[in-house]
């Protein structure tokens, strides 16, 4: 503190050390912040966007509504029962069907089928859905998801996306159907 | 005894604490801030020790991973000798502990004590009650259950809707395209790590503030805070009027904390550990997911705001509230303290507190949802059928049959989403409830695709039966010479 020279040499290496550190600290921010970010920048495990089989087209009677269930292909053996993903197929004709995510379309709880009266009622927050998935009413403001499906050797082949969430309309493998008027 | 002093002179020379722990404990304090008003901020440091202290013990046998978590809360609930009390004390202390920390918000906002020079006092104190209720939800995550998985694709689904980032949140949230271990993980280390953490430092610097600060002295109506005499002022109270925080003001607080913790054991004996409930499976959807107690209001207004409100409420709401808390010390920083002359915080805190506890008795019961498994499977009342032509006995089939009751009660029973229909022909005339039904509307679905017209006919008939004896069903006055042909 003597010397004015003294203390801007000492000022000067402080100032040296905060910088290295900071750049040090900046260049070590980088894998932490793309290990944070994993879940967004993935890479597509293989597999992740493969068909998967819901069942035979024997176990979906024509006109019939009908649970169904998946293993995920994004899961680990640790998952346990959280990779089983249910959805609801709709057989409408021979080749053709809505498979439904179970996800309401409001606020996600899982929507279920009432054959009688030919709607879907979610527990949640009291949103329903005509048989063919468009709202009847409710709080959801759109149709529930529907996944994207083919026909391959008596197979009913469906990809698997993410949970569908009312605010990712472009999720990638979410087909999406807007609500029809309740009249349609 | 003398082998004691000498060791406590051995580390006093060395850690030197001794000074600053005894003027710590003997700052002066109002005397009339010794009051039982001022006990609840101690109350929720302890409550926050008592979770830390259970939270470890449960960290001891807790298996974090998606196909664990579930069945190491049986062996915790069931086979580990008092695993189940060390839950109970764990979730009844949390449930206090927002109870306890909303009451001190409470007592510090109608006792001005937020106001200068305490503002930072406030403001980390909300942060502390963010932390607090990022706790509660992590929380409940972690107790991973059919409501805790259904409560994760809630908040996915809310945070999906924050604009242009809402998929990406989504997708860090749950650490994956779906809800599984990736994201009991994280949650885990937030419950465990982050949020604890960020707890405990943020802790200290509220006990910092509070006693470089001092406890805000009792209000008195016409003693007006001003910032250029207001610590001159206040160190003359403490100086004439003031006594040392310990022993003079700790008794208080010390059988306050005291009681709390006895209630919370007596409750975690008495009622027990909280869940889990079934599964998290989601194969099961034979399921009704609720949320924690402290977030049902929560549930409720998500029911009850019109779709379009929906979005903008959620995503704006929680800025304005919070914003709005975050400026009410600067805003109001000056002026009266006493809630004798603060008519208007007097009336804020009444209005949120009916709103959230009407919005909680609400939720209690959520007359919004449609109750899944009414009426379908159970015989009908006979009083449904006495009387009636064969007709309207078809129509009470169908009307068993089709999920009316899910949404509409009859004689007290079945959903509240809908009206009672115990009077409804006294409502409508026939023309109209073969609109309604064939129509829907006003939050009916339409029931023609699904009807035939007979079953249209007979359920309208039957429904035509429903009023009161001695009022006589509504006519359309257009079709008078209908009218005379009725009874």
């Amino acid at each position: 503190m003597n010397s004015a020279e003294g203390v801007s040499r000492r000022g000067m290496l402080v100032k040296i050390g905060l910088l290295f550190n900071g750049a040090v600290g900046a260049l070590l921010a980088i894998p932490v912040v793309r290990y944070l970010l994993s879940p967004v920048i993935r890479e597509r495990r293989p597999g992740a966007e493969s068909w998967l089989s819901l069942g035979t087209l024997g176990q979906f009677p024509e006109g019939e509504t009908r649970l169904a269930t998946f293993r995920h292909p994004a899961v680990n053996p640790s998952d346990g029962e959280t990779g089983n993903i249910p959805c609801w197929v709709r057989r409408v004709g021979a080749e053709k069907f809505q498979v439904f995510a179970i996800n309401c379309a409001h606020l996600g709880c899982p929507v279920r089928w009432f054959p009688q009266s030919g709607l879907f009622m979610c527990p949640c927050h009291g949103g329903v859905y005509y048989s063919d998935g468009s709202r009847a009413s409710g709080p959801p403001e759109r149709g529930l998801f529907e996944y994207s499906y083919k026909v391959e050797q008596g197979n009913l082949l469906i990809q698997a996306g993410e949970m569908p969430t009312t605010g990712s309309p472009n999720a990638r493998l979410i087909n999406i159907t807007t609500g029809r008027p309740p009249c349609g | 005894m003398r082998l004691i002093k000498e060791l406590g002179a051995w580390f006093e020379a060395r850690v030197q604490l001794a000074t600053p722990i005894r003027e710590t404990l003997e700052h002066q304090v109002p005397r009339q801030s010794a009051s039982w008003a001022y006990v609840f901020g101690s109350a929720a440091l302890i409550v926050f020790l008592l979770q830390i202290v259970t939270g470890i013990l449960l960290a001891l046998l807790y298996v974090p991973s998606a196909g664990e978590a579930w069945n190491s809360l049986q062996i915790l609930n069931h086979q580990v000798t008092l695993g189940w009390f060390i839950r109970a004390l764990h979730g009844w202390g949390s449930n206090f502990m927002i109870a306890i920390v909303l009451i001190h918000m409470v007592q510090v906002f109608l006792l001005g004590a937020y106001k200068f020079p305490r503002e930072l006092t406030w403001v980390v104190g909300i942060l502390l009650l963010l932390l607090t209720l990022g706790m509660a939800f992590t929380g409940q995550v972690l107790r991973f259950d059919q409501d805790a998985y259904w409560g994760l694709g809630i908040g996915a689904s809310i945070s999906s809707r924050i604009p242009v980032l809402g998929p990406w949140i989504v997708n860090l949230l749950l650490g994956g395209p779906i809800i599984a271990g990736a994201t009991l993980s994280r949650f885990f280390a937030l419950h465990v790590f982050v949020i604890p953490g960020s707890l405990l430092a943020f802790v200290g610097l509220h006990l910092l503030l509070v006693l470089k600060l001092g406890i805000n002295e009792w209000p008195m109506p016409g003693r007006i805070v001003r910032r250029a005499t207001y610590v001159k002022e206040y160190h003359e109270l403490i100086h004439k009027d003031g006594i040392p925080f310990v022993p003079g003001a700790i008794a208080k607080d010390m059988f306050f904390s005291g009681f709390i913790l006895l209630a919370i054991a007596v409750c975690a004996v008495y009622f027990g550990p909280f869940g889990p409930s079934g599964q998290p499976d989601p194969t099961i959807i034979q399921t009704v997911p609720r949320p924690d107690y402290f977030f049902l209001w929560l549930y409720a207004v998500l029911s009850l705001l019109p779709p379009s409100m929906e979005t903008p409420a959620l995503l704006i709401g929680p800025v304005i509230a919070l914003g709005a808390l975050l400026a009410l010390p600067f805003i109001s920083g000056e002026g009266e303290k006493s809630w004798k002359r603060r008519p208007i915080a007097v009336l804020t805190i009444l209005l949120v507190a009916v709103s959230l506890g009407t919005f909680t008795h609400l939720a209690g019961y959520a007359p919004w949802s449609p109750v899944m498994d009414a009426g379908s499977g159970e015989p009908i009342p006979e009083r449904y059928l006495k009387g009636r032509t064969a007709l309207e006995r078809q129509g009470a089939l169908v009307f068993q049959a089709k999920q009316c009751h899910n949404c509409h009660a009859l004689g007290g029973a079945g959903g509240e989403r809908g009206p009672a229909l115990d009077r409804v022909a006294v409502q409508l005339t026939e023309d109209q409830l073969i609109r309604q039904v064939i129509q829907g509307g006003g939050n009916m679905p339409a029931y023609g695709k699904n009807l035939s017209p007979a079953e249209t006919t007979a359920v309208v008939a039957f429904l035509e039966t429903l009023h009161p004896s001695g009022l006589r069903p509504a006519r359309d006055a257009s079709r008078s010479g209908e009218a005379g042909t009725h009874p």
